[in-house]
Formats: C-alpha cells, structure tokens, sequence
C-alpha cells in the first residue's frame, strides 16, 4: 500500500470538531436541561436507548388498540361506542406521533413495524391480556390509561425534542381516557348488582397488569427486587436519568400510581385485588405487594395464546391492507398527468 | 430523515394553524403516497381536537434546512451585537419599564 501524500486524518481533526468536544456539548445542554434535537450531534448509546423506547412504545400504543378496539361493535349505547371509537382512533394516532418521533432520529418506520410482526422488538405485555367483558374497556382505560399518565406526564419534559413533543400531545388526549374510563366504572357501579359484579371482576383482572407491566420491572430494593436485580435495573434507569430521557426510576412512579388508584377506587366502592394496601403514616404512601421480578414474571403472560394473537392480528391487518398502499401509490402516480384530460 | 426505502410511501412534514392569529407551526410527519394522501392522513392525525384552521404539508426530502453544525458562521448575526436590542440603550424615561440602561 502506498502512503497518502497527505493524511486525512490530520486534515479532519484540523476542521472537524472532535467527538470528545462534541460529547461536552450534548452534555452541557442536557445538564442545562436543553432539549437535544434531530440534527444535533448525539452519542450513539443515546440515539439507540431512544430508539427502543420510542419503538416500544408506539408499538404498544397500536396493539393497545386491540383488546379495546374488540369491544366497538359491542358498546352498550350510541354514547359509549362514539367515545370509544374516539379512545381507540387516538391510541392509532399516538402511534404515529410517536413513529414519526422515532424517524427523526433515522430508522424509517416500516422497519420498526417489521421489527414487531417478527419479534425482535415488542409491545408492552400489558395488551396480552383479554378484554372479557363490557367492563374490561373501563378497567382499561382507568388503571392502564392512568398508569400511562403517571408514566408519560414525566416524558413531556425528556431530553429529545420530537420525543418529548409528541407526549405533550399523547398526555393531553389521555387525559380524556382515563376520565372517560372512570365514568363507564362509576356508571356500573351506580348499577345493578351484577354491573357491580362485572366491575370489579374486570378491575380484579387489570390491576395487575397495570401496577407490574405498565412501569417496567422492579429497578430498587424498596420496590421489592432482589440485591441484584434492582442494581440491573437502577443501572438501566440511572443511565436513561443521566440523559434525561427518564425522570423517575420505575419503582417511585409505581408507588405515585398506587396512591392516586386507591382513594379513587374507595369512590367507586371497587376494592383494588391486594390485601397489602394500606396506608402508612410514616412514609406519607399507601403499602402495597412489592412488583419483585417472580410477579413481574408471572403478569407478563410470555409467550401466551394472547400474546401470539396480538401479533398475527396485526400482521394480518398490515397485510389485508396492502392493497390499499398499493391503491394510494398508484393513484398519486397518476395524478402527475395532466387532470382532466380525457374530460 | 432517512432515505426513502424502496416503494415505501414518502415522508411529508406537517404544519398546523391551531388557531387564528397564529403562524403555521411544524407539528411532526406522516408517510402517504402522494399530496393529497399526505394531507388527509395529517388531518386524521393533527387535527382530531380544537378548532384548526389550515395545514399544510410539504415532502420531508423537499426541505432545504442549515445544519446546526454550521451555527456559528451561519447564525451569527445575533450573538455579540448588543446594539441590536432596544435595551442597549438609554431608557426614554427616568427610570423606563425596561430597568436600569445599561452602561
């Protein structure tokens, strides 16, 4: 090999800022609590990290869709089944907000959608769960919904521009999830015995999903994992905290979760499904089952009928509709030709 | 924003006039085959609450940006030139609602 009359590499360090005075820059803004944007230089740890959340998560938002969407031809009046119609058309639009999100920061979203149906990235187990019955759609929205504030309210304010703009909009709709849920709750509970009955079979079936899945696995001692795997977890957390990406470990928003439930479900007369609430004077938050890994384990329901279900029903819808991408790409060629020409 | 994949429907940038008397404001993308695709699935997406009142969209690779790379050569008209601000300067009355004039 013959040696360059002059050194490229040389040349580049001379003009191009280095990666170690790049890094101090990304760090400064974080510190300053800037937001990062799609341009700006980012270290690769950083993109990647984002990449899987935002991925993760508008995949959970459109299989969300499903054990909800079930009930639209079931609604018990007029009234329930425009409102959830609007509830399921915007966990679809939250998807896209948050896909469109994810191609700022340069994967393009058929990928990611292709990553889902063949299960090298996934969707939150919570929607592995059936919806069995009218109250199902209520439980849903109250605690699943409430979770995602509670867990989203935070991310309004996370460090990547596109990320945190597009929750601004997903906090405000979920706003109306969540009330819209607790009044089809309050409605059953204000009803016969068996409307009763049905509320709190439903609540006794979501609470664990919602408390386990919906904040992630257990990340402190305090929250019931072991030595080892809380110092796992807190690892994951402190990294995603040091980048603002995260505010609150898992365990803390757990704990937020449980306290606003609990005296809403006194309201409601529903007993939340864990003999350990209770409130602790000393601490100022209600007690309940640590989220330790075995629960955790237990709520995810891996590898289940559901879970399958959820993924072929989606890939099948992703397929039925082909022909109608096919339709749209065709028409837009189409209508590069002069319009009106054969009128 | 990526390269576009093969036959995969294009990227378009949406922007929203929320309400009257604002600007247009860039309120994220969809993927849509052509225009007038693009505009109806950025009405279904953006537009479901409120009271909106125009959108535009514009195919994301038809956007001709500066790099925030370039900041400082290419933005540096505001830095460093005080004598650009109204505070710059003598208050036009004792003590003006903009504080103490600056020396």
């Amino acid at each position: 090999m013959t040696a360059p009359t002059t050194n490229p590499a040389t040349e580049d360090s001379a003009t191009a800022p280095d990666e170690e005075e790049l890094l101090a820059h990304f760090d400064a803004l974080i510190a300053d609590g800037e937001t990062i944007e799609p341009r700006d230089w980012m270290p690769d740890g950083y993109r990647r990290m984002l990449v899987r959340q935002i991925a993760q998560h508008a995949h959970s938002e459109i299989i969300g869709m499903q054990p909800e969407g079930a009930w639209l031809t079931r609604a018990p009046s007029l009234h329930r089944k425009s409102v959830l119609l609007a509830k399921v058309q915007d966990e679809a639009g939250h998807g896209l907000y948050l896909y469109s999100a994810a191609e700022t920061l340069g994967v393009d979203r058929a990928d990611l959608l292709d990553a889902l149906h063949h299960g090298r990235q996934r969707a939150s187990a919570t929607f592995n769960h059936p919806a069995l019955t009218w109250a199902d759609t209520g439980a849903i929205a109250w605690l699943t919904d409430g979770a995602a504030v509670i867990n989203q309210a935070p991310l309004c304010r996370t460090s990547y521009g596109p990320y945190a703009r597009a929750m601004r909009r997903v906090c405000q709709e979920e706003a109306f999830h969540v009330r819209q849920g607790y009044d089809l709750m309050r409605a059953l509970c204000e009803g016969t015995s068996e409307q009763r009955e049905m509320a709190q079979d439903a609540v006794n079936r979501w609470w664990l999903p919602a408390v386990a899945l919906m904040f992630g696995p257990p990340d402190t001692e305090a929250g019931g994992a072991d030595a080892r795997t809380a110092a796992l977890g807190a690892a994951v957390s402190r990294r995603a905290m040091a980048w603002g990406i995260k505010r609150h470990t898992n365990d803390e928003l757990r704990q937020r979760f449980v306290d606003t439930c609990v005296p809403q479900a006194e309201r409601l007369g529903l007993t939340l499904p864990d003999p350990a609430i209770r409130w602790n004077e000393e601490r100022g938050h209600y007690d309940f089952t640590p989220v330790d890994w075995d629960t955790y384990r237990r709520a995810l329901g891996d590898d289940t009928h559901w879970a399958r279900q959820r993924i072929a029903h989606r890939l099948a819808a992703h397929e039925d509709g082909a022909w109608v991408r096919e339709a749209a790409v065709a028409y837009a060629a189409r209508t590069d030709e002069p319009a009106g020409a054969a009128a | 924003m990526s390269a576009a994949r093969e036959g995969a429907p294009a990227s378009w940038e949406v922007f929203l006039r929320a309400r009257r008397g604002l600007a247009h404001q860039h309120v994220g993308s969809v993927r849509a085959a052509g225009p007038d695709a693009a505009l109806a699935a950025a009405r279904d997406l953006y537009t479901r609450r409120g009271e909106p009142l125009s959108l535009w969209v514009v195919r994301s690779d038809a956007l001709h940006t500066a790099s925030p790379d370039e900041r400082d050569p290419y933005f540096a008209g505001a830095r460093h030139k005080p004598y650009r601000y109204p505070e710059h300067y003598a208050p036009l009355t004792e003590k003006g609602p903009e504080g103490e004039h600056h020396a």
